[in-house]
């Protein structure tokens, strides 16, 4: 019973999910997209546990720490989030054709920290010994993963919208994808969901940072770039009710915002040099 | 004034209270911002010129791309986009707050047909008969409803969260508050350095572009520095230096340990700790063997002087360091003969006493122990600012979030006398979140023809 085992499933669990859920769009088999959502409650179920024991393994070792400590953990906790703000959106809406445009975020993140990621336990570095961390890297990844749900939702919105608009017939994969209005819907709530935890994650941030190194804002890339983000997100939020922005602008700046938002994660750590030091 | 210079004014003031220019400004913001991510900020002129070449340099420089967050134009851009803020803000504020505190309890014909969520029935009872029916209703659904009488007819008004319209502003505010605490911080705080050798006090601190040191008004000292390694690796755990304050020549602070988590605080400037170093060469216990004799003595030793032994000879330690290699503390050192002549340095380990050069004199050396100073670095910071910064920051949070979950529900009734019975009209309307309210509305719809029956 250990956590790489588990770890071992929940990536399986979402490749299984992924599969199932493309074709549940060419099959349209309704017992099919309750499989694949079967498979994301058991991967969800797998990384929860998963996540759980490598937290015990950790204190076993003498490290009073959370599993958040370094860029494997925050990665398969970052899959973790996906699939609940995933499975949340499932609870409310029931669109199974979501699934196949947010699960294979949650797959990639796990085969690459699984592949790709040194994944040994360590303790952490005096920089990083702070409750802090903890609120912060959780509030960040729930809002990151609030985007990724809205961003799934934004792209189905940019490849149905056309079709809708020129009242085609419900053919091909977007046959069976949620109406615009829904999509757009999902897409709001999503983003209604990150932002303050976005928000929160930004605050904590500087709220710790201020307690270790004394300014609570430095202008630090990654500070910026998760900045950048919340202008992103605040223009989408103001785009829904002004006229001219509605629709397909709001979506692609959805889309935008998760890009920035991988960026914010993953890029500014691997090709800019800064205090964050999750990619080192 | 004249119509024209107030013609230009209502522009003005239309071009701020317009919602694209946010959209536009926001999007501004977040691109420009990309730029001192990519460009490293605050380096030296010689480095950026290596970096991107003359011609480039001078255009960057002149762009302040090198300080691009504190530039003119990303102050001015912050500047617009607080104007934007606030103008759009009190464009749409009276009409909220008429909507919170005037509520409109008697609605007229007109009013029911601009909702979207509206419904008429007539039933078989008298008015003040359907008014007791209805109330309960209202109150379950929202709020007990306040009724109104007026030209014989009978109207109710209930509402939930009214305040709830406030959520945006109270967002928008809040980020005009975060910028009034960054602005007094800039203006009545400091940030600065100082280190300490360890035994040693200080009262004045350096701010990093200042010319003269900064008097703090009492005495820090540091009485000792100490790093800390998880067991049996290099990977530090801890950082700590012991400090006190002095103040008034009355020690009020003693013995506080600091480490990187947790700093100390005297009357409103906080230290850091930030780093360390060494301060001047370690005191070295040596233990010293005569082949010859076989006797034995302890000496402590500094690096770079010559020390004395037996028959004319002596010796200088050379070099020191607490990591040689894999092989921990060392040092280097020679011997010298009576002629004066320097024989060939040697090192001395610590940990592997045995190892070592060949030491090809009349004495062969051990190294027992070291003590080496240090001083340790402290960021050194005050912002008065800094409590407002988080006022804004809790406002935000919760503002935002009220302004996401929650909507003012609105339910209006109107019973007219009609024949024998009553006719009423039954409307709604929410701020946010329609699709929700609309079932809302339609589930009252089914409860009132219900309770009607009954
Ligand atoms: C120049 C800057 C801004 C202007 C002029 C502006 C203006 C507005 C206006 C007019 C509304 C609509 C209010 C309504 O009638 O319901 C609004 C909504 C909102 N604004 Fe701003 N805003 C700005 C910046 C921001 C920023 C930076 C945030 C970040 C937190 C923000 C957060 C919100 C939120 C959360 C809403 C409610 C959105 C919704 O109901 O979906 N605003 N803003």
């Amino acid at each position: 019973m250990t956590s790489s085992l588990f770890f071992n499933i929940t990536t399986i669990a979402y490749f299984a999910a992924m599969v199932l859920f493309i074709i549940y769009l060419v099959s349209r088999s309704r017992a099919v997209a309750l499989a694949a959502t079967g498979a994301v409650w058991a991967g969800f179920a797998a990384n929860t546990l998963a996540i759980g024991l490598r937290w015990r393994e950790a204190y076993a070792l003498g490290f009073e720490q959370a599993p958040l400590s370094n860029l494997y953990e925050s990665v398969v906790f970052f899959a973790w989030s996906i699939a609940l703000c995933y499975l949340l959106m499932d609870f409310k809406y029931k669109q199974r054709a979501v699934g196949a445009f947010v699960i294979p975020f949650a797959f990639i993140f796990m085969i690459w920290a699984q592949l790709g990621l040194n994944a040994q336990i360590q303790p952490l570095v005096p920089a990083l010994q702070s409750n802090w961390l903890t609120y912060h890297v959780i509030t960040c990844f729930l809002g990151y993963a609030g985007f990724a749900v809205a961003c799934g939702a934004s792209i189905m919105y940019l490849l149905v919208i056309g079709r809708e608009e020129r009242k085609g017939d419900k053919q091909g994969l977007t046959g069976i994808f949620p109406s615009a209005k829904v999509l757009d819907d999902i897409n709001y709530k999503a983003i209604m969901f990150g932002f303050p935890m976005l928000s929160l994650g930004i605050i904590t941030g500087a709220a710790w940072a201020n307690y270790a190194w004394g300014t609570y804002w430095s202008w630090d890339p990654k500070e910026t770039w998760s900045l950048i983000i919340w202008f992103i997100y605040a223009a989408f939020l103001h785009a829904r009710f002004t006229r001219g922005w509605v629709g397909r602008k709001a979506a692609w700046l959805s889309v935008i915002g998760f890009v920035a938002t991988i960026f914010c994660y993953l890029g500014v750590n691997l090709l800019l040099a800064g205090l964050h030091s999750y990619g080192s | 004034m004249t119509t024209q210079k107030r013609s230009f004014l209502y522009s003005l003031w239309d071009f701020f209270a317009s919602l694209k220019l946010s959209i536009i400004l926001l999007i501004l913001l977040a691109a420009t911002s990309i730029i001192g991510t990519l460009i490293q900020q605050n380096r030296s002129p010689q480095e950026y010129q290596q970096m991107y070449g003359e011609t480039l340099h001078r255009l960057f420089d002149l762009l302040n791309f090198y300080d691009m967050y504190h530039s003119w134009w990303f102050l001015a851009l912050l500047g617009i986009f607080a104007v934007n803020l606030t103008t759009c803000s009190l464009k749409r504020l009276p009409r909220v707050w008429k909507q919170v505190f005037e509520p409109l309890t008697v609605a007229d014909d007109a009013h029911y047909n601009s909702l979207s969520n509206r419904h008429e029935l007539r039933v078989p009872l008298a008015p003040e008969a359907a008014r007791d029916r209805l109330a309960p209703l209202f109150g379950e659904a929202l709020a007990a409803p306040v009724t109104t009488e007026a030209d014989g007819r009978i109207h109710l008004y209930a509402e939930k969260h009214p305040w709830s319209r406030f959520g945006v502003y109270v967002t928008h505010l809040s980020i005009l508050i975060i910028f009034v605490g960054a602005i007094i911080g800039n203006l009545w705080g400091f940030k600065a350095f100082v280190s300490i050798e360890e035994g040693t006090s200080t009262d004045k601190v350096w701010t990093a572009g200042g010319q003269e040191p900064l008097d703090l008004g009492f005495t820090v000292r540091c009485d000792d520095f100490a790093v800390t390694y998880y067991d049996g690796t290099n990977r530090p755990k801890e950082y700590m230096s012991i400090l006190n304050i002095i103040d008034n020549g009355e020690e009020v602070v003693s013995n506080r340990k600091v480490v990187v988590n947790d700093p100390l605080k005297y009357k409103g400037i906080t230290f850091y700790q930030s780093s360390f170093g060494p301060a001047g060469n370690p005191q070295l216990n040596l233990e010293i063997t005569d082949k010859a004799s076989g006797e034995v003595r302890e000496v402590t030793v500094t690096e770079g002087r010559h020390y004395p032994l037996s028959a004319g000879y002596s010796f200088a330690v050379t070099g020191y360091t607490d990591s040689y290699g894999q092989f921990g503390p060392a040092v280097e050192m020679h011997v010298n003969t009576p002629e004066g002549l320097h024989k060939a340095p040697f090192v001395v380990l610590k940990n592997f006493p045995g190892f070592g050069g060949k030491q090809d004199s009349p004495f062969s050396f051990a190294l027992l122990d070291y003590q080496q100073k240090h001083y340790t670095g402290l960021q050194v910071k005050k912002d008065p600012g800094v409590w407002v910064v988080w006022l804004g920051c809790a406002l935000l949070v919760l503002g935002s979030i009220a302004a996401f979950t929650l909507s003012h529900r609105r339910l209006w009734a109107c019973i007219v006398p009609a024949g024998k019975g009553s006719k009423i009209l039954l409307g709604g309307n929410a701020h946010r979140n329609q699709p929700a309210f609309a079932l809302f509305f339609d589930d009252l719809k089914q409860r009132t023809n219900d309770a009607i029956k009954a």
